[in-house]
């Protein structure tokens, strides 16, 4: 891999070599290989089970990778230790698959919380900057709601909210718009899109949303359960209408046309 | 007809899993411990808010129950004691029996086994459910310390506590005591205060108390590691719940007995 750093002396963002995850000796994913660009919003592709989540909770080193290696700026989140790892983790804002509140804490005290204990900032200035992301998602006026007490939607966008709320320069989203009408998904995608043009964070995200995905995605990495790995990885137009695998240009092109039977792999 | 090596073979997987329970389990106290370090050195960094909502689930919320528990507890030593020093006129006797039962042991292990079934399954369930709800991920993306934010203020508030409830126990499971006393061998009050004061020492209560601060840490400790060990499904959280109580009920007694003979031994050497 050594010339691949000479011709690309601009560390990726995140790159992942030869990586192997999957849960004890069960292996879910095989052998990936891919490069992240600064700046990309990235979608990762592929039916339930498939392995998306278990790979962005590897991503941000939540777990040990069988073997391979994932480096972010660089820096190899697998080998680092504690300090090293908890300052690769610093960059990341993370809104998890079913949201992740913590339940003790109410919507404000939710977001609150990374400012709180990863920042000196005053408590004027928190609460200032707590609103401000409730805004962007339209949850001003909820901030003393508990988490029990909020639509699966509402947490979903809380969840968004709390992800941004260092600012992070590195971004993943679970299924983020699943579950939401459309005309929230369509403001979850402005707010993506408005914080590339601001911070020029990197996005990785995983969601089935076709017209979310080519609305904001630079590309897309679909995965697959039988081949334990990647089947294809593009922009997502290009996969639409160039994929060599029957079913990504499928699923890509179900948006406008769609039709219920063709939905269906067929190698499956 | 099974082959001799597979349970050879099953011995070894078990004895690697207990193993691997072992260091588990040692190297989540050498966390915790920390953890309660840093949190004297810092307060600052202590959540004060959850500190005390646990207070409150701990103590006030626990009074009734272990009231009811503890009387109940000394009328049935008393009465169980006074039928068979009754046959020998050791009538005398009985305020110091009750007394030092309680107060070395029933008050503080009673208490402590409700103690287990409100607090430290409860805090295995909590702990549990956010490990299945990605709550656990969340606090380790932010760069928080599970420990620190969800062990400590449990650990602070039952370490104050669990005493305050032992100390009610114990005067509540004598009270008791003293019923038995009055109603089966009509002792007035201020004999059986006397019988008491003569027979038990301050010591024993100490004991006592001291020994239910070693419950309370074993208590959160069992509870918290059950739930941080959860599996991956919603059946895990019941699993672990049940265990947090059975681990923590055997440490109890376990530690119980080594206290006892402990304590016995040091006031061996006061003389
Ligand atoms: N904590 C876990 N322990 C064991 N297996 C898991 C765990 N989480 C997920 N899995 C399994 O890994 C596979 C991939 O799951 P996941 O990454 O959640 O899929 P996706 O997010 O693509 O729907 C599934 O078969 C799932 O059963
Ligand atoms: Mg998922």
């Amino acid at each position: 891999m050594a010339d691949n750093n000479a011709a690309n002396p601009a560390p990726a963002a995140i790159e992942v070599r030869d990586l192997s995850i999957g849960y004890g000796s069960r292996v879910v994913l095989d052998n990936l290989n891919f490069r992240i660009e600064p700046g990309q919003i990235v979608t990762i592709l592929g039916g339930s089970g498939c392995g998306k989540s278990t790979l962005l909770k590897h991503i941000i080193g939540l777990y040990k990778p069988l073997r391979g290696d994932i480096l972010i700026n660089g820096r190899s989140i697998v080998t680092a230790d504690e300090q090293e790892k908890r300052s690769i983790m610093s960059e990341f804002g993370v809104a998890y698959q079913g949201g992740a509140l913590f339940r003790s804490l109410n919507l404000a005290e939710n977001i609150a919380l990374p400012m709180e204990e990863l920042t000196n900032w005053t408590r004027a200035e928190i609460r200032k900057r707590v609103s401000e992301k409730l805004a962007l998602v339209h949850l001003n006026g909820f901030e003393k709601y508990m988490p029990s007490d909020l639509s699966g939607g509402m947490i979903k966008r809380a969840a968004f909210a709390r992800a941004l709320a260092l600012d992070p320069k590195l971004l993943f989203f679970d299924e983020p718009s699943a579950g939401l009408d459309p005309l929230t998904s369509d403001m979850l995608d402005k707010v993506i899109l408005e914080i590339r043009e601001k911070t020029h964070a990197t996005i990785m995200m995983v969601t089935h949303e076709l017209p979310s995905i080519f609305r904001v995605s630079d590309r897309v990495i679909m995965l697959s359960a039988e081949k334990k790995g990647i089947v294809d990885d593009g922009s997502p137009a290009y996969l639409r209408d160039h994929s060599a695998d029957e079913y990504v240009r499928t699923f890509l092109s179900r948006g406008g046309t769609y039709k219920s039977n063709s939905t269906e792999p067929d190698h499956a | 007809m099974k082959n001799p090596a597979d349970s050879i073979i099953q011995c070894g997987d078990m004895a690697f899993q207990l193993k691997d329970e072992v260091v588990s389990l040692i190297s989540f106290v050498g966390d915790v411990t920390a953890a309660l370090w840093e949190g004297i050195r810092h307060p600052k960094r202590l959540r004060w808010k959850d500190f005390l909502f646990y207070m409150n689930t701990c103590g006030p919320d626990g009074v009734p129950i272990t009231i009811m528990i503890s009387a109940l507890m000394g009328v049935v030593l008393a009465y169980q004691a006074e039928v068979q020093s009754h046959k020998y006129g050791a009538d005398n006797f009985l305020p110091m029996v009750i007394g030092c039962t309680i107060l070395r042991e029933l008050g503080p292990l009673m208490v402590a086994i409700v103690a287990t079934g409100r607090s430290g399954s409860a805090f295995a369930a909590e702990i549990g459910t956010m490990k299945i709800s990605e709550e656990l991920d969340a606090l380790r993306t932010m760069g928080i310390r599970p420990t620190r934010f969800l062990v400590v203020p449990k650990m602070w508030a039952m370490l104050f506590m669990l005493p305050l409830l032992t100390v009610i126990g114990d005067f509540v499971g004598c009270a008791g005591g003293y019923m038995v006393m009055r109603s089966e061998l009509g002792m007035p009050l201020d004999v059986f205060l006397r019988l008491t004061r003569q027979g038990v020492a301050v010591k024993y209560f100490i004991e006592g108390v001291l020994k239910s601060v070693v419950f309370a840490y074993i208590i959160t400790m069992t509870g918290c590691w059950r739930g941080f060990r959860t599996g991956s499904d919603a059946i895990a959280v019941g699993r672990s719940t049940t265990s947090a109580v059975v681990t923590s009920i055997l440490f109890i007694v376990l530690t119980d007995a080594f206290l006892a003979k402990l304590f016995t031994v040091f006031y061996g050497w006061q003389g």
